[in-house]
């Protein structure tokens, strides 16, 4: 049976919910925005619930340490179609047999799914390196980004700890989501200023007076720390692919 | 504007030669809803075009000083453009460029006008300002001035995340021949001072629950390589040493770069390569448990060019090989080439659940074409006879790239 969710990380776990309450047999797990109509096998619509989705993530904690809770949830911020059937593969699994997780990397669906995990790790922190933030006239840190993964969700605690005593909005042009602090919480927004969703933050709302100072000096200072008689244009590139360029005030 | 402009270029130029821009070690976390928590592994925020990390400020106070070190651009010799920041204006960047997420903290170092004191002072009252005044919890590496008082460099201490101090060149009598001024013995003193004070506080930590921090990422050093004729024995002996002694958390080598034709220094520029291979040796001391002397002692003191100092290590000692992935100690599987810590602890892991077999291995991201040779696992084929040091040597060579191969060849090339 083809099981078809919503794409929320309830979702899937209400998918491993209804696979067991419903005693199915489940060829693969879809989202519901790849799914086209199947010939052969009838389709089950799952319901999101958090209801549902509570339970298996507690039956979860209590076979999973701390790290491989975070690995499942990286993992699923991939928003790969094949690893969300391979997270519902491996949950599926654990409830299984008696036994607790055993961290077993010779296992396809846990060595997929770790290293997964790790590249979603790495475009986390790529985005707490590569956020370049904008003042604007009112005192709003902001800053718009595409990263590979949605990996917002990740950074907000970083953020929020550093940046403290300050406004900030990051907005993902990819995603159409942004995260806003007001110096209290920090909320999820859908609508932000036109300009933010297209290109780089060229012209966007009013810029504090001193904002091209500090991004002049700030290029400046990338270019007179560079020793040019070790140039390695390729190990460059390397650290800072070219797709993050557009983003980083100093390749301007 | 356009001063600000030029001070900026100046002072980041001549710090650029400063090595370390480690952001790492530092626990220090926003507690007064002020700016800034430390992040403890450390941020990358960009890479310059030579391929090295910036997450730091780097700027000197001033490239003023009184002293004329031959290796240093800013001596007093040098015909360069000089420029001094104020106190507000240090404090002014590095606020600005931290709210903006450009740094992940501040390096400041000097160049010494009038006395250390004094010099030392300045330093001390942009880091008090940043702490107290602006609430800043960012990172922030100080260099500490040879000759300071004990009184100015345990206050700067309280404040800052790192300190560090540099020994300049690897022996004494390398750098009386540079700096005739300077000694081995005014960066001891300093060394001493602030590692015996984080040994204090440490005690203190046991028994009292809220003390303040003091360095708490630790002191570094750095060497300038191949501007005096040292071998490799001679300065990671040198290395070993302070490690040792002082307790640092790196030395730091600085391939030579020729700034300006001097009688004193050879006009040759410093091979990267050597840099490479020092770093790997360092690292060989740090995580892989080797003593400096396995890797270079009086019959080895020069550490090979062509292939890294591992499996180096390895070749001259065959006798330890092949080691068995399925049942030997961590301790050993971390000296087989090809085989870093990562993969020497899945190795362990892994084998939990099963005898590990070569596909496992080279899943698990192992050097294979250098490990095969040191290694035998459970579908290792029986082998009769067992190479000689120069033909693992030589099949390794063949079937790897290296970057710095045209280093290798003393052909000229002709085109």
């Amino acid at each position: 049976m083809i099981y078809v969710f919503d794409g929320s990380f309830e979702g899937l776990l209400s998918a491993v919910f209804d696979c067991f309450e419903r005693r199915h047999t489940v060829s693969r797990l879809l989202e519901e925005h790849y799914f086209q109509g199947s010939l052969f096998e009838a389709p089950h619509i799952v319901h999101t619930s958090s209801q549902k989705s509570d339970r298996v993530w507690k039956g979860i904690a209590k076979k999973m340490d701390k790290d491989w809770q975070r690995k499942l949830y990286c993992a699923f911020l991939s928003e790969q179609a094949d690893m969300y059937d391979t997270l519902f593969k491996l949950i599926h699994s654990l409830f299984c047999s008696e036994a607790i997780f055993q961290e077993n990397y010779g296992d396809a669906l846990i060595l997929d799914t770790a290293q997964t995990a790790k590249k979603v790790e790495r475009e986390k922190h790529r985005m707490k390196a590569f956020t370049r933030f904008e003042k604007s006239g009112d005192g709003l840190f902001f800053c718009a980004v595409a990263p590979d993964f949605n990996v917002l969700p990740l950074i907000i605690r970083f953020f929020r700890n550093r940046y403290a005593d300050q406004p900030w909005l990051i907005y993902d042009q990819k995603r159409k989501y942004g995260i806003h602090y007001d110096t209290h919480s920090v909320q999820r927004v859908e609508i932000v200023p036109e300009s933010l969703s297209d290109t780089r933050l060229s012209t966007p709302l009013i810029l504090d007076e001193k904002e091209a100072l500090y991004a002049t000096l700030w290029k400046d200072y990338f270019k007179s720390t560079n020793i040019e008689a070790r140039n390695n244009p390729k190990l460059h590139v390397q650290h800072v692919p070219k797709r993050y360029w557009r983003f980083l005030t100093e390749k301007q | 504007m356009e001063r600000i402009r030029e001070k900026l270029q100046i002072l980041a130029d001549a710090a650029k030669y400063d090595v370390s821009c480690s952001s790492s070690g530092s626990k220090r976390k926003n507690t007064n809803k002020g700016i800034g928590d430390a992040s403890e592994s450390g941020i990358c925020h960009t890479y310059t075009e030579d391929g090295r990390c910036v997450s730091l400020l780097k700027i000197l106070l001033t490239n003023h000083c009184i002293y004329d070190c031959a290796f240093c651009v800013s001596r007093k010799s040098n015909d360069v453009k000089r420029a001094a920041f104020t106190v507000e204006e240090v404090v002014e960047l590095t606020m600005n460029f931290y709210r903006r997420n450009f740094i992940e903290g501040l390096f400041l170092s000097s160049g010494i006008f009038k006395n250390a004191d004094y010099t030392m002072e300045r330093l001390l009252k942009i880091v008090k300002k940043l702490r107290t005044e602006e609430r800043y919890n960012g990172y922030i590496h100080l260099k500490t001035i040879p000759g300071a008082s004990e009184e100015l460099i345990n206050e700067a201490g309280l404040y800052v995340d790192r300190m560090s101090i540099n020994l300049e060149m690897p022996t004494e009598e390398g750098l009386k021949k540079v700096a005739p001024e300077k000694s081995h013995e005014d960066v001891k003193r300093p060394l001493g001072i602030i590692q015996n004070k984080i040994a204090q506080f440490k005690e203190e930590k046991k028994l009292i629950k809220h003390v303040p921090q003091f360095v708490p990422a630790g002191q570094s050093t750095q060497m300038v390589i191949g501007a005096t004729p040292e071998n490799d024995m001679q300065i990671m002996h040198t290395a070993a040493a302070y490690y040792k002694n002082f307790s640092l958390k790196r030395v730091y080598y600085s391939g030579y770069i020729p700034i300006r034709n001097d009688e004193v220094l050879p006009v040759v520029k410093a091979p990267l390569m050597r840099e490479n291979r020092l770093y790997q040796t360092d690292w060989l001391l740090r995580f892989y448990n080797f003593e400096v002397g396995e890797i270079l002692n009086t019959e080895h003191p020069h550490l090979d060019m062509d292939i890294d100092p591992k499996l180096t290590w390895a070749l001259r000692n065959l006798h330890y090989f092949p080691v068995d992935i399925n049942t030997a100690d961590f301790k050993i599987i971390l000296r087989v080439p090809g085989i870093g810590r990562q993969s020497a602890m899945k190795i362990i892991q892994a084998r939990k659940f099963g005898t590990l077999r070569t596909e496992q291995l080279r899943k698990m991201g192992i050097s294979y074409n250098r490990a095969q040779y040191f290694i035998v696992c459970a579908d290792t084929p029986l082998q009769l006879g067992s190479f000689q040091q120069h033909q693992i040597k030589s099949r390794i060579l063949a079937t790897s790239k290296s970057k710095y191969e045209a280093a290798f060849s003393p052909q000229l090339t002709l085109f």
